[in-house]
């Protein structure tokens, strides 16, 4: 205790280091839980918000003195509670900047038993996740209050100005308090659509961490492991629902691949160029054990299919010698619960490999007559590959080039512009 | 509790050449409505539905024009005021008002401390 004694502090006193670890440690694992636990006294986010962050650097100091406890997440929402009742008695109204949550009567308010402290982590989730809130200040919203994300590692995430992320986060804020959207876990009827909407915004947190080109900010990749971490927490609270095992397996199966995810010049890969040497085999046996009871006992929902799709891609050996047809299938049954033309056109690229890519571009004309894809660029890539099979090299050079004027992507409009390259090239030569 | 605005807002033009029966169905409608908020546990405490949109008479800086606010596809053409529990509940409610050719906004009222 050399070094601790050279600073000052008395005797006794834990290492600095160990307990900024323990205090980061618990910042990540307990955030929710004591955030939520408070809300819970404090009907009010913002207070509740500050007395946790005080309860943290409160932590820093005082587990120096102390030592780490063994329920760190207890201590926590032990202090964190205790600041909110006394700052709620010394509270005037003109303190209180928003209005409060709507916590309904019966619900107790009081100091609880340390060792029986609810876990209301659920509440806060499905409140971030309202259907009343905007997308991104769903995704915002959780990503703050349940994962504990500071504003400006949010607003770098999503490549937008802290001041622009502070904005979505108060407007989110009082549109809960101002429209009185309540602090609860919504009834059976309404769980699967609103289970839905938090999976999306969890699946959304996911994607925009996968997508990041390597070498992007640390932080989008951190998205992923926020992803994951959300999931697998949704899963402990919700452990009998087959959707929440669905995403879980679908992040998981889709994690598997981050190592071959992008290339060398940032482009992400297609499913086709990727190396599976290089996929994790440990996620992927985890994947396909969960997309097993994901499927299990009845209807399948969106998320436990695409994870079923993720699945057998995961088990081929090679692009070409992938179930095809399995795919297909999996795509019909996906479709069914979930008529998403970008489900459509992802299909369709499966009927390419069971059926020829003139059957496949027969559906993506269709698409584009429909109009529902217009702006986006993976309709127009897909028909020139189908149209580039075909051997309609002046074709498939004028819908790359559809696709190439949709992107704004560098490595993607360099991969585009190399395609349009080989068109011109194959349509010159008299060869084919 | 609180109370919210639902707002109805319809393009007109589908009451244009509205049949009797069509007329009908919608007073139904309405009256149904009435019921239908009491049963989901919220209160009904008024509701008007509104001339059409051609009557009505906007003020700006103290200039007088013939006209609506702003002019949209689709007009508002009447209102109820609720008290619900919260969101959820007045949403539920307002899932429940008719407003065949447009949709609803749904706004809490404004309490003063």
């Amino acid at each position: 205790m050399a070094s601790a004694r050279g600073r000052g502090i008395t005797a006794g006193a834990y290492s600095g280091g160990d307990v900024a670890r323990a205090v980061a440690d618990a910042h990540r694992s307990d955030w929710a839980f004591v955030l939520a636990a408070t809300v819970r006294v404090t009907a009010d986010i913002d207070l509740a918000e500050e007395c946790v962050q005080d309860a943290y650097v409160a932590a820093m100091d005082a587990w120096q003195r102390t030592g780490v406890p063994a329920r760190p997440g207890a201590w926590l929402t032990t202090t964190a509670r205790r600041r909110a009742i006394d700052a709620l008695r010394r509270e005037n109204t003109l303190r209180r900047k928003l209005p409060l949550l709507v916590v309904r009567e019966g619900d107790d308010m009081s100091d609880d038993d340390r060792d029986a402290i609810p876990d209301d982590r659920l509440r806060l989730v499905f409140t971030c996740c309202h259907p009343a809130l905007a997308r991104e200040a769903q995704v915002a919203l959780t990503l703050r209050l349940v994962c504990g994300l500071s504003t400006a590692e949010i607003a770098a995430a999503f490549l937008v100005t802290e001041a622009t992320m502070a904005a979505r986060v108060t407007r989110a804020k009082r549109k809960i308090a101002g429209a009185r959207i309540a602090y609860r876990v919504p009834e059976a009827r309404e769980l699967p659509d609103r289970l839905d909407a938090v999976l999306t915004v969890i699946h959304l947190v996911f994607t925009t961490g996968h997508a990041a080109p390597s070498g992007a900010r640390m932080v989008r990749a951190d998205l992923v492991d926020r992803a994951l971490w959300l999931t697998r927490m949704l899963r402990g609270l919700m452990p009998d629902e087959p959707e929440v095992r669905g995403l879980l397996a679908l992040l998981v199966l889709t994690d598997a691949r981050r190592e071959t995810r992008s290339g060398e010049d940032g482009r992400l890969l297609l499913l086709e160029e990727q190396d599976r040497g290089r996929w994790d085999r440990d996620a992927i046996a985890e994947g396909k054990d969960l997309v097993l009871g994901a499927l299990r006992g009845g209807r399948p929902g969106r998320f436990a299919l695409q994870a079923a799709i993720a699945a057998v891609h995961a088990d081929a050996p090679s692009y070409a010698e992938t179930s095809w047809a399995e795919i297909r299938g999996l795509y019909d049954a996906l479709l069914r619960v979930w008529p998403s033309p970008v489900v459509a056109l992802n299909r369709s690229v499966a009927v390419a490999m069971t059926d020829g890519p003139a059957a496949a571009l027969a559906e993506m004309d269709a698409l584009e007559a429909g109009g529902a894809l217009r702006g986006y660029r993976y309709l127009p890539a897909a028909r020139a590959d189908m149209l580039r099979r075909l051997g309609e090299y002046r074709s498939a050079e004028i819908a790359y080039g559809q696709a190439l004027e949709l992107c704004e992507n560098d490595a993607e409009r360099a991969f585009l512009a190399g395609r349009i390259a080989e068109m011109r090239a194959a349509g010159n030569d008299p060869a084919g | 509790m609180g109370q919210y605005l639902i707002l109805i807002y319809e393009d007109e033009a589908g009451y244009d050449n509205a049949t009797p029966e069509l007329m009908n169905e919608v007073m139904e409608a309405h009256g149904r409505f009435a019921e239908q908020v009491a049963e989901l546990g919220a209160k009904l405490e008024g509701g008007k539905a509104l001339q059409p949109v051609q009557t009505a008479t906007t003020i700006r800086s103290d200039v007088v024009t013939d006209g609506p606010f702003v002019e949209t596809k689709e007009a508002l053409g009447g209102y109820y005021l609720i008290e619900a529990k919260d969101l959820d509940q007045a949403l539920e409610v307002a899932k429940l008002c008719p407003a065949r050719f447009g949709g609803v906004e749904v706004r809490p009222i404004m309490t003063f401390e």
